[in-house]
């Protein structure tokens, strides 16, 4: 597991709400776990979360680790500050990350890059956490950076 | 059993809108811009406002029905609807839910309208979200995925990149919009011309496909038409427009959770511009005039693609502004100018529009147009289309 104390975005930004329904991704997160649900009926993954599998229409969805990696699906790079914590901050990168070993689930996060940095669709990444300790509750995001 | 159908059994009778602003200048407040868009539809209808029973909107309006009854001194309120999905997704569906209540028999003479004052209430390009991020939100705010343009671009990107479409060709629906509205006294940018050099210069929105000039304005204002069952348009003023086609929602799971519709990189068109040619029996090639909801330009080409009127293959060399312009393009697109250049008015504009160039007295017209199309809010789910036509399309 890899994590970061330095981290992708300035501070301010909202915080994700941990409901039930989400709960089990945040509590993997903070032990530098990605973990996504599969149907215990079908063995569907899913994400985001959901309460019943689209597949099978199972309510008796679990949650399964699955390996922190990925490829890059697509990606932006945002100028405009559309909240005051990105005023004057920018650019930044925001890639859409498919995990083909998860049923090509995708998941959004930032790529740790310069804001210069070429992106190619299809490069292989991996999972970095980044901790917010100081919030409350405290959460850790997952942010990508290019396989070496 | 009978066809079940809307082709041909309705019309549009009558049109309104109010002054367009600039975002934040209205003088007047949301409710009021509603009311009056509502009273002109029906002036230009001929029709008596206290003989309206019901009322159609989308885009969660805040004008809703049951005040704008009673401010209206209805007599009958008989039909209020408001379709679910956020921006324009729903313009062609509100014309549609007031088209299916009048056919039906629910209702007699619907108002399909959208009021936006966002000077009054808050703007779209700026976040609203408070310290904890909700649902969605939650996997996408954080990492600084917050607005409308941002929710789309990944889809952008990868389209793009999979076809090897240039920017140029986005540039060219810019362009379009705005060298129509230079003729068009009713929009926000008349006088304002867009050239190559000034859009290639703007400033970066969103790399690699975003600058200024490929997003939509944002504005103050409304608009409003009438639908009233198709034997009753003959004998009002104006020419009548019937509704051909239609069709709402979107294709498989294309609202998947935190961007994972299996084909993502959509305008989430393929199956209802499917079931909207079907029922107005009629094809892309059959259309004279296209409008097509620009949020984002990137937008407009998913959804020309997806409603079949551009190949992908052949984007780039289809997609320039000769191609685009009244009255002789090859697919005049956008004649009044637009969400990005006459109004971001959600679409209602649009619909406008699409009625004058069939009455023959738009600014742009396109001569002996019989045809238009308006596809809806692209990207966002459920999304919405129509195609309207003259007596001679029946």
């Amino acid at each position: 597991m890899s994590t970061t104390t330095k981290r992708a975005l300035p501070d301010g930004l909202p915080a994700p709400d941990q409901p039930p329904l989400t709960k089990p991704y945040w509590d993997g997160t903070r032990a530098g776990k990605l973990v996504i649900q599969r149907c215990k009926g079908c063995g569907a993954h899913q994400w985001g979360p959901e309460w019943v599998c689209h597949r099978c229409h199972s309510f008796d969805l679990g949650w399964e680790e699955v390996a922190p990696t990925g490829r890059i699906w697509s990606w932006q790079r945002p100028h405009h500050p559309v909240h005051q914590a990105l005023t004057g901050f920018g650019p930044y990168t925001i890639v859409l990350v498919e995990l083909p070993h998860a049923g090509n689930v995708r998941m959004v996060g930032n790529l740790i890059c310069e804001p210069t940095a070429p992106v190619e669709i299809g490069a292989e990444v991996e999972a970095v956490f980044e901790p917010h300790d100081e919030a409350d509750p405290p959460y850790t995001l997952v942010q990508w950076r290019l396989k070496d | 059993m009978s066809e079940r159908t809307l082709r041909g059994k309705v019309a549009i009778a009558g049109i309104g809108e109010t002054t367009y602003y600039k975002h934040g200048q209205s003088p007047d407040a949301e409710f009021k811009l509603a009311l009056q868009a509502i009273l002109a539809a029906c002036d230009d209808a001929g029709i008596d406002p206290k003989e309206v029973d019901g009322f159609a909107s989308y885009g969660d309006d805040r004008s809703d029905a049951p005040r704008l009854a009673a401010a209206l001194g209805i007599k009958e309120l008989r039909f209020s609807n408001m379709h679910w999905g956020g921006g324009g997704g729903g313009v062609a569906a509100s014309v549609a839910n007031a088209a299916a209540a009048v056919h039906s028999g629910m209702a007699n003479c619907v108002i399909a309208f959208r009021s936006l004052a966002q000077g009054q209430f808050a703007r779209y390009g700026r976040s609203r979200l408070g310290a904890a991020a909700m649902g969605d939100d939650a996997f996408l705010a954080p990492y600084g995925l917050i607005s409308p343009a941002q929710r789309f671009a990944m889809k952008i990107t990868r389209f793009m990149s999979d076809h090897g479409i240039r920017h140029e060709a986005l540039r060219a629906i810019a362009m379009a919009s705005y060298h129509h509205a230079q003729s068009n006294p009713r929009a926000v940018m008349y006088g304002r011309p867009l050239t190559e050099e000034k859009y290639d210069a703007s400033r970066w929105i969103i790399e690699p496909f975003h600058r200024l000039f490929d997003c939509c304005q944002e504005n103050d204002g409304a608009g409003a038409v009438l639908v009233v069952p198709a034997d009753r348009a003959k004998d009002l003023p104006h020419k009548p427009t019937y509704l051909l086609g239609t069709a709402q929602g979107g294709h498989h799971r294309s609202a998947a959770p935190v961007h994972n519709a299996p084909d993502y990189a959509s305008a989430h068109f393929p199956t209802v511009a499917k079931n909207m040619w079907a029922m107005a029996k009629l094809g892309p090639q059959d259309v004279d005039v296209v409008q097509a909801y620009e949020n984002f330009t990137g937008g407009v080409l998913l959804s020309l693609v997806e409603h079949g009127f551009v190949d992908p293959k052949k984007a780039n060399e289809f997609l320039v502004l000769e191609n685009l312009l009244a009255p002789s393009g090859k697919m005049p697109m956008n004649t009044s100018g637009g969400n990005l250049a006459e109004c971001y008015m959600h679409g209602l504009e649009m619909v406008n529009e699409a009625v004058r160039q069939l009455r023959g007295t738009a600014n742009n017209q396109v001569a002996g147009a019989e045809v238009v199309a308006v596809l809806g809010g692209p990207m966002v789910t459920p999304v919405s289309s129509l195609v309207l036509g003259t007596e001679a399309t029946l």
